[in-house]
């Protein structure tokens, strides 16, 4: 029993061995590109290592592509634009490049290997993008089901983000994932404090990361986040501002008021904020400070669903209506919206029918 | 049969009256998601009969010259698979080196197929048919044909299929299993022609 036992793991190391062996010389012949040079909008030049996907390489580079899936070519998120070293489209990329991004040579990163010099042009925000170690400095109860959650930053020590922008949270193995998964958060900080940074996070339940803040992590726990990520801040205009939210959408608009109040704006902004019931307001406070602060500034809460022992006299029924009765023309106006699918595209009708051109909405769906 | 002509009946067989995708219905998974479109029907199927061809010799060399005068023939299900797994990997990275548009064409098909039970299986027959060194090579050989026919005829037709009107149920792999069943049967034509086990 004992020799055979032997010889076979014997035989299967040895096989096994030789066939590694075979694959280490492999690795380091065969599929050894050498060192290539990465260009980066003509200004930044990287020597790195060839032979691995662009996503990683440029990762190691501490330079970040937003990608949902990890790099498993299935969320289509992490293109870049690559003018030369690139060679053809692989089928794993082309289900998500269109017509006009073939045409401006859109590229998968996690699906591209690099194998010579690369030139390639990301947008500049994305040398901004870092991974950040942190510590829980805070945790406060919002309402019933969201979570005020700030950070204390270690490494690096400041961040540069705009109003409105948003990280990915890493939540690490626990029970409800064996693997670490990203989710994305709005910033409710102000920008100008670089050496924090606050999320409000609602809870959904069974949900992998809001669980995990909500019932896991705890003051001075460390995290790990990257970012800031997103097209969704205020534009520099004259334009009056119509915000909406719902829920935890607050957190992106906070930080918008946040900024214009510190840099004293004074264009006409209204802010509705749409609720079930008294429960699911919060942050008054903070709002009456601003429109005191902000004299053009207008924070307009509204009930769906007040309950009797709510004594609410302020609007009732559905943003959408609130936000109707109370436009006049949305003549010269951009709207910045936050929240739900459902909300957003419910609220984007309206905004268009009064008249607000739908290039000047910008939203972030928390999908 | 005449021993010289062996080689040749079993290549036959493999093609046709034996084809591995349709009576043994193995190497199923990547025939069905990838017989959509007849380009990367073709790559899927001049990989897969290029990797059989080779893993076929290679296993039989391990098999023959290391597991059966060691006494560890019972060992060759890991061991093919370790092979398999290997091969596959080395040639990808040859072919990512040497052609870009063969890599494209190729390239990732190939991780599909170390997983793909055909080749496996193509190994673990010849074991049991005890296969000469020379008929285990048209044995994988035949078998690899067989299969990108298989694959080819699919694609061919689901290529048709798609001006089709079809139950919304049947769309996709169903219809695919229903055709390959028939395609099948159309195969079992050949099979009084020879037989090879
Ligand atoms: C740009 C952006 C900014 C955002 N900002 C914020 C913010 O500031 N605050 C905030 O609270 N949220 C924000 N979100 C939403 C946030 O990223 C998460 O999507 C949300 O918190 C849910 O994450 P989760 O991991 O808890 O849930 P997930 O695990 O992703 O689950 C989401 C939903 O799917 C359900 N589900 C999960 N797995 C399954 C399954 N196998 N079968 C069926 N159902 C399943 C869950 O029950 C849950 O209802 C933002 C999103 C985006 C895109
Ligand atoms: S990272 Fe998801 S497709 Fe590349």
């Amino acid at each position: 029993m004992l020799p055979a036992l032997i010889t076979s793991v014997g035989a299967i190391t040895g096989i096994s061995a030789f066939l590694a062996v075979l694959m280490v010389i492999a690795d380091a012949t065969i599929a050894n590109y050498g060192e290539v040079k990465i260009t980066i909008n003509d200004e930044k030049e990287f020597v790195v290592k060839g032979g691995k996907p662009l996503l990683g390489t440029l990762m190691e580079q501490e330079i970040f592509i937003p990608s949902a899936c990890g790099g498993r070519g299935s969320c289509g998120l992490c293109k870049v634009k690559v003018e030369k070293g690139a060679g053809q489209y692989l089928p794993t990329e082309l289900p998500w490049i269109s017509e006009e991004e073939k045409a401006e040579n859109v590229r998968l990163s996690c699906q591209l290997k690099v194998k010579e010099d690369l030139s390639i042009r990301i947008p500049d925000e994305l040398f901004n993008v870092k991974e950040f170690q942190a510590t829980v400095a805070k945790i406060r109860d919002l309402t019933h089901d969201i979570k005020e959650v700030t950070f204390d930053l270690n490494e690096p020590s400041e961040i540069s983000i705009r109003a409105g922008q948003f990280v990915q949270l890493r939540v690490p193995e626990y029970e409800l994932t064996d693997e670490p998964v990203y989710r994305a958060y709005s910033a409710a900080s102000v920008p100008s404090d670089k050496r924090h940074v606050e999320l409000e996070i609602r809870y959904v339940p069974n949900g992998i990361c809001t669980t995990f803040v909500h019932k896991y992590l705890k003051e001075g726990d460390p995290v790990v986040f990257n970012g800031p990520y997103g097209e969704f801040f205020l534009r520099d205009t004259e334009r009056e501002i119509i915000c909406i939210a719902g829920g935890s959408g607050m957190a992106p608009i906070k930080s918008i008021l946040l900024d214009m109040a510190e840099k004293g704006s004074n264009r006409r902004t209204r802010y509705f904020f749409g609720a079930r019931s008294k429960r699911d307001l919060f942050l008054l406070d903070e709002m009456k400070e601003l429109e005191e602060r902000m004299p053009n500034f207008r924070f307009i809460p509204a009930l769906s669903a007040p309950e009797p022992e709510d004594d609410w006299d302020g609007e009732i029924g559905l943003i959408t209506d609130v936000v109707a009765k109370h436009m006049e023309s949305g003549d010269n106006t951009e709207a910045y919206l936050c929240g739900s699918p459902g909300m957003i595209d419910a609220c984007v009708k309206v905004l268009t029918d009064k008249g607000v051109p739908e290039e000047l909405i910008y939203y972030d769906k928390f999908g | 049969m005449n021993g010289s002509l062996y080689p040749v009946a079993i290549l036959f067989a493999a093609i046709f009256t034996n084809n591995i995708l349709l009576t043994n219905y193995l190497g199923m998974c990547s025939f069905l998601s990838v017989s959509r479109e007849l380009k990367t029907s073709v790559g899927l199927g001049v990989a897969v009969t290029f990797v059989m061809a080779t893993t076929s010799v290679l296993n039989w060399l391990v098999y023959n010259k290391i597991l059966v005068p060691l006494e560890l023939e019972y060992l060759r299900f890991i061991v093919f698979i370790i092979v398999i797994a290997a091969f596959v990997q080395i040639v990808e990275m040859v072919i990512e080196r040497v052609s870009e548009t063969l890599y494209a064409a190729l390239g990732i098909f190939l991780p599909l197929i170390t997983v793909n039970c055909a080749i496996l299986g193509v190994s673990l027959f010849m074991v049991i048919r005890e296969y000469s060194f020379i008929e285990s090579f048209t044995f994988g050989l035949g078998s690899g044909i067989g299969w990108f026919l298989a694959i080819l005829a699919m694609a061919g037709i689901r290529q048709k299929l798609k001006k089709a009107r079809l139950p919304k149920g049947l769309e996709g792999a169903g219809i695919t299993l229903v055709i390959t069943g028939m395609m099948a049967m159309a195969f079992m034509g050949f099979s009084g022609m020879i037989n090879i086990g």
